[in-house]
């Protein structure tokens, strides 16, 4: 039995269809996923992200669990409302999830985590939890809105009380605030600059209510997609699991070796690898010519094989777009069969769009 | 609920196809089909000359989602194909029974469009999914 957001039933009165995502019930498009992911890149949009799973750790030892527990450094989240991207490992350094962990208060932190991995995940804080003495709460009395767009922040901040709608717009970039149980967080899976919200789920009706009678556009997982792919940023399951490391997910960026004295989860086995060299790397692909890039399709590369992880058509940029695992090196033209058929792509860095528009690095005469 | 109008005959997997005053059959992709691929945004015709085989895949609809391959109604020639759907797929979405079609077949015998599935067995069908 799919299980349900606290939103499931304004998405049926809008006559979403829906589809099982990690087990839940959810709104793929409202009508046109295109146009939602326009309304995201040029105004703003709104998604129900419910089923992501809010953890909260409570305890004086909250900090020194999560620098054994995450790649990334929490230390590197240094003033209260600050947030880090991180992936927790497993000792072979695989990834079990990729989750953002927001500090609120020194005994109080708050990890959002994939629905689809909810399960393990939760199972894997808290054994690694038990000898920091936390508590772990998964809190599904919570609800979580996105808001994204150019327009977004504004629109959403209109709705709440003066003082907060100025402390929400003063919020920096992947930072956070939590004013008696409203969550605000000036973050996304979009690209583009927005809130995530999250809320108690008996009043997530109402501002679902409120966000949209303020012009902001509903919007599905299809586009939500479309939008993180447009934005270079990996989905769980389809880039990366725990047969990949973070190096092999286009994700060095968030494994902090330094300083070299924190003896994360997984650790051992990063730096064995980068030692040994690693074999394949995550790029992005821009297809030439007509056709759609998908997952699992066979990518020809001059140093061997590679795949597709994610592929799509880009709403933005008009063309197919993807992100593959090829042999290290790999760069320049590569070929890629779709249905029997081989056609080149070009191998580029994502992001593919910035700020709307074609990410100018991916141009070819760049 | 989608739309089937009396004047088609359909095949199981979702085409279309009207027997035209000149003898010709005209085909495309079904009300439903659209709706269920989502926004198309890239449409693989035959070329013109192509003779097909009843059931045989000579078309592609893709949508931001899925691939999904087309099958001819029954046998025959392409005598034309819609060129407008290479810049602008989405009239399938917007008019899947009228500029969405796909390509038309100088059918080798006319009297197989018996063979297919009317517009109430068609509707039954889409009730029964």
């Amino acid at each position: 039995m799919a299980r349900h957001t606290p939103l499931h039933s304004a998405h049926l009165a809008l006559s979403a269809r829906m589809v099982d995502f990690g087990g839940w019930d959810m709104p793929i498009h409202y009508g046109s996923q295109i146009e939602e992911h326009h309304a995201v890149r040029r105004d703003a949009g709104l998604f129900d992200v419910s089923h992501m799973t809010v953890v909260d750790l409570h305890g004086e030892q909250c900090r020194a669990f999560l620098s054994r527990l995450l790649a990334n450094n929490i230390d590197k989240a240094a003033t209260r409302g600050k947030a880090i991207y991180s992936c927790m490992l497993t000792e072979t350094g695989g990834v079990i999830d990729d989750l953002i962990t927001y500090y609120l208060e020194d005994d109080w932190f708050r990890m959002i985590v994939n629905a689809a991995t909810r399960e393990k995940d939760l199972a894997w804080i808290r054994q690694q939890a038990e000898p920091f003495h936390l508590e772990v709460k998964e809190r599904d009395d919570l609800a979580m809105l996105a808001v994204q767009g150019p327009n977004a922040r504004e629109r959403a901040a209109g709705l709440l009380p003066r003082e907060l709608a100025t402390a929400a717009l003063e919020l920096k970039r992947f930072n956070a605030l939590d004013a008696d149980g409203l969550f605000v967080a000036r973050t996304g899976y979009t690209g583009e600059d927005g809130f995530e919200m999250v809320v108690p789920g008996d009043q997530a009706g109402d501002w679902w209510q409120r966000l949209l009678d303020a012009g902001v556009q509903p919007c599905g997982l299809g586009a939500r997609d479309t939008l993180r792919l447009e934005a270079g940023m990996n989905l769980y399951g389809q880039d990366m699991d725990e047969d990949t490391t973070p190096y092999e997910a286009g994700l060095a960026w968030t494994v902090a070796l330094e300083p070299a004295d924190r003896d994360f989860i997984g650790r051992a086995a990063l730096e064995r690898q980068r030692a040994d060299g690693v074999p394949c790397a995550l790029v992005g692909l821009v297809l030439e010519g007509r056709g759609v890039l998908r997952h699992g399709q066979r990518v020809i590369c001059p140093g061997g094989e590679g795949q597709i992880t994610s592929g799509t058509f880009s709403p933005t940029l008009e063309q197919s777009v993807a992100m593959a695992r090829v042999p290290t090196g790999t760069s320049g033209r590569v070929t890629v069969e779709i249905r029997n058929r081989e056609l080149p792509a070009r191998v580029v860095s994502p992001p593919f769009v910035r700020n709307g528009k074609m990410n100018p690095a991916i141009q070819e005469d760049s | 609920m989608s739309e089937v109008p009396a004047d088609l005959r359909f095949l199981k997997s979702h085409e279309w196809a009207r027997l035209e005053d000149d003898g010709r059959v005209r085909v495309g992709i079904s009300d439903h089909a659209q709706e269920a691929l989502g926004d198309l945004v890239f449409v693989e015709l035959p070329e013109v000359g192509d003779e097909l085989e009843a059931d045989q895949a000579c078309a592609v609809v893709e949508s931001v989602k899925a691939a999904s391959d087309v099958y001819a109604p029954l046998a025959g020639e392409v005598v034309e194909v819609n060129e407008t759907l290479n810049d602008s797929p989405e009239l399938v979405n917007e008019a899947a029974y009228g500029d969405g079609w796909l390509f038309c077949i100088q059918p080798a015998d006319a009297a197989a469009m018996d063979g297919l599935l009317d517009a109430e067995a068609y509707a039954q069908l889409l009730d029964s999914e």
